[in-house]
Order: C-alpha cells, then sequence, then structure tokens
C-alpha cells in the first residue's frame, strides 16, 4: 500500500463525467416513461449461472450479493410494473481484470411487449445520445462475426476444430477437453470479440442454442438464441435477451446449471424460487437489456481500464 | 504454493513444465455469461524466450522458488565464477553456462545480481555500467577528437567495446553492459 492509495483512482475531471452520464441515462429514461427502481442487493437466492460466483455473506441463512438486478425486476414486472430500469452496483466474485472490477455498476431495462430487435434500437439510441456514439451501428449475427474474424462457423464447427485453429494461432488452451462452448467463449474472448465495434459499435444477435442463457430459444435449423449483445472498441458492452417466460423450462435450466456446478465442484447456491413463481403467476412477454456503466464510461473517454473511471476499484476498497 | 491465474501479477515467479518462468502480462478474458480465461504472456527464466499461454481462469499454478540476491563477483577458474553473499559471506558458485555473456562485464569485487531456483544460481546479470581499464588496442589517431570513428579495445573484463580513436590502452571507460556501449572516458 503506497501512501497515495487512499486517493481514488479516477480523476475528478472523471468523476465529473460520470456524474454526467448517469444523469444522461436518468434523463433518456424518463423521457421515455421508463420508471426507476432500485432493488436489494442481498438475497437468499443466487444466480446459478454455470460461470458466474456469488459473494456469500455469513448469516442464518446466508445471503448473497446480486450479480445482476434482473431476477427482482421480473418479478415487479409479474406485477405489472411496466417498463422499468435500474442503476445498480453488483458484484461477481474472482472477476476482476483490465475490463472486469468485481464490483461494478450495470444499467438493465425492460421493455414489456418488446422483442429484441425494437430493444436494440433503443439501446443504441441511448449509447448514441448518452455516450455520443457515432451511429448507425452494425448489426451482425453471431454466425458472420465469427466468419469476418476468420474464426471455423460456430453452428457446424465441431469441437477439434474449434480447438486446432485456436491452437494454431496461439491461443490453445490445456485442461479444456471436448466442450464446445468453452471454446467458442474462447473464440468470442480472445479472437472475435475484439474485432467488433472498432469504428461504431456493432450489435451481434442470434446465438447459438447452447449460449441461450435465459433467452428464448427460436425453433430452427439451426435452432437460435434471442439473444444480442453490443460491442464498441472491441469491449462487450451490454447483453440483451428475448426473455423467457415459461416457468417450467426456467427451472429446468435453473436445476441444469446446478447439477453442472455440482459436477464442476463448485459452490451450488439455491436458485430464485420466487423468479420461477413470478413466472408462474405470468410475466409478460418482452426484451430485456444489462449494460455495463463502467465500461460504458471507459469508452466514452478512451481510457484502457475501469480502474481509472471508478471512484476506487477493488485494489483500493 | 499454489496460485490461481487470477492472482498472476507482472513480476510472479511460476513453474510450467518443470521450468521458472515470469509473468509479464496476465489478461483476464471472460465473454458475457462465458467461461473466463487468462492469457498469459511470460518469460522462461531459463532460455530468456518469451511465450504466450492461456488457461482457465481460476486454475491453479505452483509457484517457483525465484530469489534475486545482491551478491559480490569474486574470481572464476574458468570453469566456475564464484560469488559471496555480503551479508553472511555465505558463497555460491555458477557454471560457465549459467553466467553466460555476463561474464565478460564481470570485474571483481563488483556487486551483481544473481538470480536464484530453488537456492540454485540460475542467471547473473552485472551492474548496469562498469568502470574498467582497457588492456588492448590500437594507439589509434592522436588529437582526432572531431571525426567520428571508432576502433575496438579489450577490456580487462574480457568484453571487446568499439571506442573513440583517441582512447589508449591503459585507460579507464565507462561501458553500458546492456548495449556493450562505450559511454565516456572515466577518471583514474
Amino acid at each position: 500500500m503506497t501512501a497515495d492509495t487512499w486517493r481514488p483512482g479516477a480523476s475528478l475531471e472523471t468523476l465529473r463525467a460520470r456524474a454526467a452520464l448517469l444523469r444522461a441515462l436518468r434523463e433518456f429514461f424518463h423521457a421515455r416513461g421508463v420508471t426507476e427502481v432500485d432493488t436489494p442487493l442481498l438475497s437468499r437466492h443466487a444466480t446459478v449461472d454455470r460461470h458466474i460466483h456469488s459473494f456469500a455473506v455469513p448469516g442464518e441463512p446466508p445471503r448473497f450479493l446480486a450479480t445482476s438486478p434482473e431476477f427482482a425486476m421480473k418479478r415487479l414486472l409479474a406485477a405489472g410494473s411496466g417498463p422499468i430500469y435500474q442503476l445498480s452496483h453488483v458484484f461477481r466474485a474472482e472477476e476482476a481484470g483490465r475490463h472486469h472490477n468485481p464490483e461494478f455498476m450495470l444499467l438493465e431495462w425492460y421493455r414489456p411487449g418488446w422483442a429484441h430487435h425494437a430493444l436494440m434500437d433503443e439501446v443504441e439510441a441511448l449509447v448514441r445520445e448518452a455516450a455520443g456514439a457515432p451511429g448507425p451501428f452494425r448489426r451482425l449475427t453471431y454466425r458472420e462475426a465469427f466468419v469476418e474474424a476468420g474464426a471455423p462457423d460456430p453452428f457446424t464447427a465441431d469441437a477439434t476444430v474449434l480447438r486446432a485453429q485456436l491452437v494454431a494461432r496461439g491461443i490453445g488452451c490445456d485442461g479444456v477437453a471436448a466442450d464446445r462452448d468453452a471454446w467458442l467463449d474462447l473464440w468470442m474472448g480472445a479472437v472475435v470479440g475484439p474485432t467488433l465495434g472498432r469504428q461504431r459499435a456493432c450489435f451481434i444477435h442470434d446465438f447459438p442454442a447452447s449460449q441461450a442463457a435465459l433467452a428464448r430459444v427460436r425453433p430452427g435449423e439451426p435452432p437460435v438464441a434471442e439473444r444480442f449483445e453490443l460491442f464498441w472498441h472491441g469491449v462487450e458492452l451490454a447483453n440483451g435477451f428475448h426473455e423467457l417466460t415459461d416457468a417450467a423450462e426456467q427451472r429446468r435450466r435453473f436445476e441444469a446449471d446446478q447439477a453442472w456446478r455440482r459436477g464442476a465442484g463448485d459452490a451450488v447456491p439455491p436458485y430464485d424460487a420466487h423468479l420461477v413463481a413470478a413466472l408462474e403467476a405470468g410475466m409478460p412477454p418482452g426484451a430485456g437489456v444489462a449494460l455495463g456503466v463502467d465500461r460504458l464510461l471507459m469508452l466514452m473517454l478512451r481510457q484502457g481500464e475501469l480502474a481509472s473511471v471508478v471512484p476506487f476499484g477493488w485494489d483500493r476498497a | 504454493m499454489a496460485l490461481s491465474t487470477n492472482d498472476l501479477k507482472p513480476g510472479t515467479k511460476v513453474l510450467f513444465d518443470g521450468d521458472p518462468y515470469s509473468i509479464l502480462e496476465n489478461e483476464y478474458v471472460k465473454p458475457g455469461k462465458g467461461q473466463a480465461f487468462n492469457r498469459l504472456r511470460i518469460r522462461n527464466l531459463k532460455t530468456g524466450r518469451v511465450i504466450e499461454k492461456t488457461l482457465r481462469s481460476a486454475e491453479t499454478v505452483d509457484e517457483a522458488d525465484i530469489a534475486e540476491m545482491d551478491m559480490q563477483y569474486l574470481y572464476n577458474d574458468g570453469e566456475f565464477w564464484h560469488f559471496m553473499d555480503p551479508n553472511n559471506y555465505e558463497q555460491l558458485t555458477a557454471d560457465k553456462t549459467k553466467v553466460g555473456d555476463a561474464a565478460q562485464w564481470l570485474k571483481e569485487q563488483d556487486s551483481v545480481k544473481v538470480l536464484l531456483w530453488n537456492g540454485v544460481p540460475l542467471q547473473v546479470t552485472p551492474p548496469n555500467t562498469i568502470t574498467v581499464k582497457v588492456v588492448e588496442t590500437d594507439p589509434g589517431l592522436r588529437g582526432n577528437t572531431v571525426q567520428g570513428g571508432t576502433k575496438p579495445a579489450k577490456v580487462e573484463t574480457g568484453a571487446t567495446v568499439k571506442v573513440p580513436l583517441f582512447i589508449v590502452e591503459g585507460e579507464m571507460i565507462m561501458v553500458d553492459t546492456r548495449t556493450g556501449e562505450y559511454l565516456n572516458r572515466a577518471g583514474k
């Protein structure tokens, strides 16, 4: 610890820009009639997402810090809230790096009655207005993005081909056996993603069904997840979904994730039963999106790392 | 000691395939809703080669027992080079291959950096600049300080350095050991 680590890691000018961005985001939603909500950061339930680790807070019962406000916001939607947004700190253990801080700020919003393409239009409007990003934004399918970046076809290439071509680029990874999704993740994270949105920001949509998360899957040949992401300057900025509303399917996915985590020797937290109950009561169909506010500020200000746009990064908190 | 890939800050020393490496860069890569990886740039401390390595995040890696010590160079007998820890007077020897190119810059009594792996010398680094005597060089052209022009000169530690034409045998010069370049004349 040096003498100066009591100071913020961001300049005062940056902190003023951060405040201006938050204000611009709130004005955007106010003008469009989307209501701000704030939901608990602590819950008895956690995400059981295979690759996200929650911070647990000791207690009887232990509680978990939110990795996203999604579950609580969907409960509000099922209760008839109409369109809502939230600006919230969220917490993901073990995620630290140039573009990751275990505590970070998400902007998450939901549009009942919209499909994901309409929400993409709104995400574009928000990022162009609040962050001054030049438009129009490109839109590519997941497959087109891979092919353009020189990667194999993500829908048809098998694990061996995906692996072999990564090895040929010096990005092989031992310890990832025949897991197609792991290879797709490495392709996206190390090769495809960094090429996206270099001049104009770029959406990618129509993900492989195995990467659906909480999105609907559109049947077809091949089946496709109704999910989109926004990239700007090679950095992933937002993740959006045409939301799953089928309670039985949601429970099935939660249980499958728990089983996977058990098999991988990971902690298996309780999945959010309130969310399943809310879906059973009936959540209106619609689309939702989560956007990284710190990353948006970082890209607007042409900074290279998250630590320089938050008051106190992980090392100083 | 086992370290998580997420703890590998630049400068950390680890073992891969039995060799010691220094971490140069560690990039955390995690696509949304996807698995996390660490992309590392690492230098092999035995061979000096820099390679890239991708690991799944949170995998464990063994820390390498690497220490860098300031030691005093004593002498060499052509086969072994002898160094002494000035704190406890303990002596260490390193063979010709471990000393490598550094041998031509080692002056007796000078303080040098010795990299130790499991207590055994792996690499020797001389001081960035040394002051040495020129032991062999042609007379050159007296008084010629205006024109450029250099000539080779052998110094007391064994290296050959390009020096200005006015330098004569017996003179002390300062040399940058990293580049092998003459810096300036040194005082007596």
